[in-house]
């Protein structure tokens, strides 16, 4: 039987990380870790559960200091509920109902969704966009990690085995814009097929991301630069992405799909 | 552990990673709430916590340690049908019955909150609610049909 800590504070949960206990894994809402814990895979390789569910330091959005604030432990339906959100950042609150179905909106957390790391995890390309940072803590301190510094690798992430994520940080900036487009095979409860995600700042100067375009989801520079040049945005993507063939599109498909998504975006 | 489930305070042992659909069915002997997939794809094992819905299949059942649950058992009142379950007989809102209990709990938390009873409405409440018999319209309009009543 696998060992839980169920933390009720933020310090229980700092006191298990500093044991650091052989195959730790902290569970939030579980919509990505159970379905591997009920699907047996992976099992041998956790050794201890922190469940970070009731951790009262972790849920909250606040919108004060030139900064949207939210906790790691916030789930779709807070974000699709959330005043703070609807005013300042009204996109994250659209992707979240595209996010699985009720069921899941309830439980599924934008940390969890940060921390699972996938391709195609729908949050993942608008906070690229959003320029967001990420607060890390464990015992020995916290830092501050940009988004496009966390996704290192395949599902990797520049979280230390002993850190959790506190906050997701989004710094509002006066008249940008953020727009996304998700490409699923249905209306709900369908994984991306590709994810496009935009902030205008001004005409020429925008940030874009995507996600299922490559091992990570991706900040796209190259876009982002010929946008800026009036160069041929298209061709610059190309060169941004590395997409492959998989059960739900094909490489071919999804760069295609990625263009005309990222062209009709940018208007 | 501790859980209130429709409304009857239980108390029980197991694993805290058990998931709260098997701790229902095996440990509290309530087994009108069903498993399809396992994996939080169908909405067979649906319930509420809190009021709210969630996949009983995707929680451990140490995170609703003193939580209330609702599931279909406890849609129904005193053993009698529930408007929303007469709706659902009344329509043909089920065939196989796989699917039923997650769509009755389900159908439940969409009336309760009291959104109106549109197509598109109805239709993004159950999404997460996978039936392979109906064609799902009969569902709807079961939900449209309790709805009414209610108002
Ligand atoms: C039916 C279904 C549909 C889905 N649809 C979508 C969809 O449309 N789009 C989408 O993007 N995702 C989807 N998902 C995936 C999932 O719901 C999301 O990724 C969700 O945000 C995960 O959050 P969680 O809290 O449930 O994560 P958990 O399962 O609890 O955790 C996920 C991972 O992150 C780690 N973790 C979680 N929180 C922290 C933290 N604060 N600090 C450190 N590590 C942490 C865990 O250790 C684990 O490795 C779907 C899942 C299901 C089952
Ligand atoms: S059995 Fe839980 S969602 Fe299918
Ligand atoms: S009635 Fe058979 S799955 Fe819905």
């Amino acid at each position: 039987m696998i060992p839980v800590t169920s933390a009720r504070s933020l310090s229980e949960a700092y006191a298990i990380l500093h044991q650091r206990p052989r195959g730790l894994r902290v569970l939030a809402g579980g919509t990505d870790l159970m379905v591997a814990v009920n699907a047996r895979a992976g099992l041998d390789r956790i050794g201890h559960v922190l469940d970070i569910w009731k951790v009262p330091e972790l849920r909250g959005i606040s919108g004060a200091g030139g900064s949207l604030r939210i906790g790691a432990l916030t789930t779709y339906t807070e974000l699709m509920r959330s005043r703070e959100i609807a005013t300042h950042l009204p996109a994250l609150a659209l992707v979240s109902r595209e996010v699985g179905a009720w069921a899941i909106q309830n439980r599924g957390t934008i940390g969890g969704n940060v921390c699972n790391a996938s391709p195609a995890g729908d949050t993942l390309p608008l906070l690229l966009a959003a320029e967001a940072t990420f607060l890390l803590g464990g015992p020995r301190g916290e830092r501050t990690v940009a988004a496009h510094e966390f996704f290192v690798g395949y599902r990797k992430t520049a979280l230390g085995a002993d850190e959790l994520l506190l906050r997701v940080d989004i710094p509002l900036i006066e008249k940008s814009h953020l727009v996304y487009r998700k490409v699923g095979t249905r209306k709900a409860q369908s994984i991306s097929r590709t994810i496009v995600a935009v902030r205008k700042l001004a005409p020429r100067d925008v940030r874009i991301a995507a996600g299922c375009v490559a091992p990570i989801p991706l900040r796209c520079r190259n876009a982002e630069k010929a946008v800026a040049a009036g160069g041929d945005v298209r061709a610059a993507l190309e060169q941004d992405i590395t997409p492959i063939d998989d059960v739900r599109a094909t490489a071919v498909y999804r760069s295609r799909v990625t263009g005309n998504v990222l062209l009709r975006l940018l208007g | 552990m501790k859980l209130t489930v429709n409304g009857v305070p239980r108390s029980f042992e197991a694993p805290p990673l058990k998931r709260l659909l098997d701790v229902l069915r095996e440990d509290l002997g309530l087994t009108g709430t069903k498993e399809g997939c396992g994996e939080g794809e169908c909405g067979a094992c649906s319930v509420l916590i809190d009021g709210e819905l969630v996949n009983s299949c995707l929680v451990a059942v140490c995170q609703a340690d003193g939580c209330s649950v609702l599931t279909v058992e406890g849609v129904a009142r005193n053993g009698d049908l529930a408007p929303v379950q007469k709706c659902f007989l009344d329509r043909g809102g089920a065939q196989c019955g796989i699917c039923t209990p997650g769509m009755i709990v389900a159908a439940h938390r969409f009336l309760e909150c009291g959104l109106p009873a549109t197509n598109e409405n109805v239709r993004e409440a159950i999404a997460g609610n996978l039936c392979r018999c109906t064609g799902y319209a009969k569902i709807v309009e079961a939900i449209q049909l309790a709805a009414g009543q209610r108002s």
